[in-house]
């Protein structure tokens, strides 16, 4: 059985170094083991930007796309091979800017995969520009005057469009990471993990010491229930999305294949191409 | 007795005026006539103007017909805007509930039917397309039983009973013309058909039958004018294969997703319009850096923009060609009819995946929504290619870090590739330059090697037919070039130069991209002049062609871009004003 060492490679991440995306990295391999999954069965597919790099960086296959649309390839995967384990990663700009349709709709969608989110708060490949998730006010290159536009409540939107898996992590606290991520791999459906990733060279604002005193776990809220939405997302707002751990988690709804009783059968790329002479001359029949 | 005539319906859109020329044309083609439509439409769902115009003959016809013989027109809207298209001995059947007129100073003879009255007399309204229907056949001289197997079968779920009525209406129209015909001279007669039995079908059906043929299991694809047919069609019969569609939130999605599908081994395909394949053009070059196979149809319409959604251009020919930004190796087809487009759409699969290359399908909107007579397609024609998949890895596979040597220098620049899942097969896939492994690399040595072997993997290649070579003369005195929907036109017109003392040649072009450069330069040098005919302002054909062959002194564009397709004698009179 594979262990943590076999989801590692011989390539060093160009992340700088204290970056979150290390920890979002350690968690993928722990929680990919700890599950019992083979290098082969696991595709990662990731996104443009620092974070984008992920899928080089575990020793499993992976796929670096293009700019925000990590997800539509990864459920391109997942469709085609229902027995791969699936994992798009990418950072904030990534799924909440440019790929935000996508998130979106994957959600609705709600193919068995997992989404992993580095959430920093701003653009660190292109050095330094303001991100859908930078509060109001925040200073970056693009907004030298702070940032006018609202952050997203990525986890009400989730709710709102109507997510089955919605957790968020943080870089400091590998082991609930790894937890929330093994959590929503199992997950059956689509599980979106937003981990607050911070980076240590361009935002002086959201820094490790600043979530570490703001965040809180739900599982020290009293009667937290993740199958509760309603409750999910009034903790949220209450702590203006400041929360980590499963926060959201329906194990009710099926997911996308499950609704299509044929492709949880047998997956696509195991089917016969060719189809029969006899299946070719019904088809042409009704063109006749 | 004539060869060939040719019929038009038209009405307000959302009349059932698709219906009425649907039925009318599938028994002609059962009586083993070759048909050829044409759809005037909008873009909106109910209202304006709409028609429908048919061709028929004896023999295999791929063009629109310079005139009209029979209008059936449900309004005067109708003869006011087709009138001009009428022969001179041609024939009005217009509903008599409008009061139908046409210009008195013409020869057209005008029959007013009661079609709406007939239609009420059986027991519904609606059926005053099969009066119309019933009209038309006794005009032609049709044996009505025809239609019969026809109602049964579009109608057979519904009841015997609406069977019944929708015969009551097409015998009521046909009856009452006949008992009109008999006052009635020059009417023209269609030649008995040989009763051969033939498909009918427009190019974005053969498309879709081809890609299931080819063993696409998957599509992905958000809807668009006028490429959604193809959707519609997979969405149907895909489940019965094991397969299925997404229906994306875009067409970006739509690429991407079938580039995942494919990366994980599953043919799946997209297809989309001008708009759509705008959207597409940085997923185009992520297939092509990452060598991933995907064939993207793309159903040509009216640019710029939105342009003219639901009419015919080839405009997008350039973008298919150099769209998406750097350099990568790609194929672009561009079959002339719904024959053609079965056969290379099944072509197309094998090429992405034989040289792991996006494959562009081009068609034009006559192409891909006017039925045409097909002759029956042979299953014995379809092979399936997956090119270098392999299953088990070896250790010649492997780099020294173990990893699978996805992007292998090989001297044709193909490299062996594995699906997802494959044990020992573990690599690195990516839209930025990277190293045999998939690994991100500068180096300026791996840049040459990996940009050189991916450019080389199509040196040489040519499709089935890449070009479709008429070429009787040596010395021809004018060569006509095309492609897409235009080859039947064209020839048409060709023949009818050829009747004037004109040695005429003709090539089209089914390979776009690479270009057949050698075997189009030969024909040049075989005529005085190339006229290239193509539906758009800027001829693009005619630069391709240039700028591949280096021949420009003899080139000549015939040019059109309103909207509308070419008819023969317009290609005959311009290129006869320009020899």
């Amino acid at each position: 059985m594979a262990t943590v060492k076999d989801f590692k490679n011989d390539v060093k991440p160009n992340w700088c170094p204290g970056c979150g995306d290390f920890s979002v990295q350690s968690a993928i391999q722990r929680a990919a083991a700890n599950i019992g999954l083979e290098p082969e069965q696991l595709a990662i597919v990731s996104g443009i930007g620092c974070s984008g790099r992920i899928s080089g960086y575990i020793r499993a296959y992976g796929f670096h796309g293009i700019h925000g649309r990590s997800l539509p390839i990864a459920q391109g995967v997942k469709v085609a091979n229902k027995e791969l384990t699936v994992i798009a990663a990418g950072g904030d700009g990534d799924g909440f800017a440019i790929g935000i349709a996508h998130t979106i709709h994957a959600i609705r969608r709600n193919i068995d995969m997992t989404y992993i989110v580095m959430d920093n708060q701003i653009y660190g490949l292109t050095k330094g520009q303001t991100s859908p998730r930078s509060d109001l006010g925040f200073v970056t290159k693009s907004t030298p005057k702070g940032s006018v536009e609202s952050p997203l409540s990525i986890m009400e939107m989730a709710l709102s469009a109507g997510a089955t898996f919605v957790a968020q992590g943080f870089s400091s606290d590998i082991k609930e990471l790894t937890e929330i991520i093994q959590a929503g791999i199992n997950h059956k459906g689509f599980s979106l993990i937003n981990v607050f990733s911070p980076c240590v060279t361009y935002n002086k604002i959201n820094t490790y010491e600043w979530f570490r005193s703001g965040l809180v776990k739900t599982s020290k809220i009293d009667n937290y229930n993740p199958t509760d939405r309603n409750q999910a997302m009034q903790e949220i707002m209450k702590h203006k999305g400041l929360l980590t751990g499963v926060i959201y988690h329906d194990q009710d709804r099926k997911c996308y294949r499950e609704l299509i009783p044929h492709l949880d059968k047998k997956s696509l790329k195991e089917l016969e191409l060719k189809i029969s002479e006899d299946e070719f001359n019904g088809l042409i029949k009704e063109f006749m | 007795m004539v060869k060939q005539l040719s019929w038009k319906v038209g009405g307000q859109q959302g009349e059932g005026i698709e219906s009425t020329g649907e039925i009318f044309a599938i028994a002609l083609n059962r009586l083993g006539y070759y048909l050829y439509g044409y759809r005037h439409f909008s873009s909106r769902i109910k209202g304006g103007h709409t028609n429908n115009k048919i061709r028929v003959s004896t023999e295999n016809i791929q063009a629109i017909s310079d005139d009209l013989d029979i209008l059936v027109a449900f309004d005067q809207e109708t003869i006011d805007f087709n009138f001009h298209e009428l022969s001179d001995c041609g024939f009005v059947l217009a509903d008599t509930k409008f009061n139908p007129s046409i210009p008195t100073d013409s020869s057209v003879t005008l029959l007013a039917v009661p079609f709406t009255d007939l239609a009420t007399d059986v027991g519904a309204l609606v059926m005053k397309n099969m009066v119309a229907v019933g009209a038309s056949s006794a005009l032609l001289g049709l044996d009505n039983s025809i239609f019969k197997e026809v109602i049964t079968e579009i109608f057979g779920r519904k009841g015997q009973n609406i069977i019944d009525k929708n015969m009551q209406a097409i015998q009521a129209g046909y009856d009452f013309v006949e008992g009109k015909l008999k006052d009635v001279s020059n009417i023209k007669r269609l030649d008995p058909a040989d009763g051969n039995n033939r498909m009918f079908m427009i190019g974005n059906d053969a498309i879709a039958l081809g890609a299931v043929a080819a063993g696409c299991k998957f599509m992905a694809a958000y809807p668009i004018t006028p490429a959604s047919e193809i959707m519609e069609y997979l969405i149907k019969k895909l489940p019965q294969f094991g397969g299925t569609v997404i229906q994306t939130e875009d067409e970006i999605a739509a690429c991407t997703m079938a580039i995942g599908a494919n990366y994980a081994g599953v043919r799946t395909i997209t297809a989309s319009a001008g708009p759509g394949l705008s959207l597409m053009m940085e997923a185009i070059g992520l297939a092509g850096i990452t060598e991933t196979p995907v064939v993207i149809v793309n159903t040509q319409r009216g640019g710029p923009s939105t342009g003219l959604p639901t009419k015919q251009e080839q405009s997008d020919l350039m973008a298919m060609i150099y769209g998406t930004h750097g350099e990568i190796p790609k194929v672009v087809i561009a079959p002339s009819n719904s024959e053609e487009a079965f056969y290379d759409t099944v072509e197309a699969f094998n090429i992405s995946e034989i040289y792991q290359c996006p494959v562009i399908l081009l068609t034009d909107l006559q192409l891909s929504l006017g039925k045409q007579t097909v002759e029956k397609l042979d299953y014995n024609k379809i092979s399936i290619n997956r090119g270098k998949i392999i299953d088990e890895v070896t250790e010649a596979n492997l780099s020294k870090g173990g990893y699978f040597k996805r992007y292998e220098v090989t001297p044709d620049g193909v490299s062996p590739r594995v699906f997802p899942g494959t044990k020992d097969g573990l690599h690195h896939v990516t839209g930025v330059e990277h190293d045999e492994t998939g690994k991100p690399s500068e180096n300026p040595t791996n840049r040459d090697e990996q940009m050189d072997k991916r450019l080389r993997k199509l040196d040489g290649l040519r499709i089935t037919n890449a070009v479709i070579k008429d070429e009787p003369y040596q010395d021809a005195d004018v060569l006509l070039v095309g492609f897409n929907s235009t080859y039947g036109v064209i020839k048409e017109a060709r023949e009818r130069l050829e009747a004037d003392g004109i040695k005429v040649n003709q090539a089209h072009i089914r390979q776009v991209h690479p270009f057949p450069s050698d075997e189009v330069d030969t024909m040049i040098n075989s005529a005085n002049k190339v006229l290239v005919i193509e539906n758009n302002a800027t001829g693009q054909l005619a630069n391709i062609i240039k700028m591949n062959t280096g021949q420009n002194r003899k080139i000549t564009s015939v040019l059109k871009y309103d909207g509308n397709p070419f008819i023969p004698k317009e290609i005959y009179n311009r290129c006869k004003g320009l020899l």
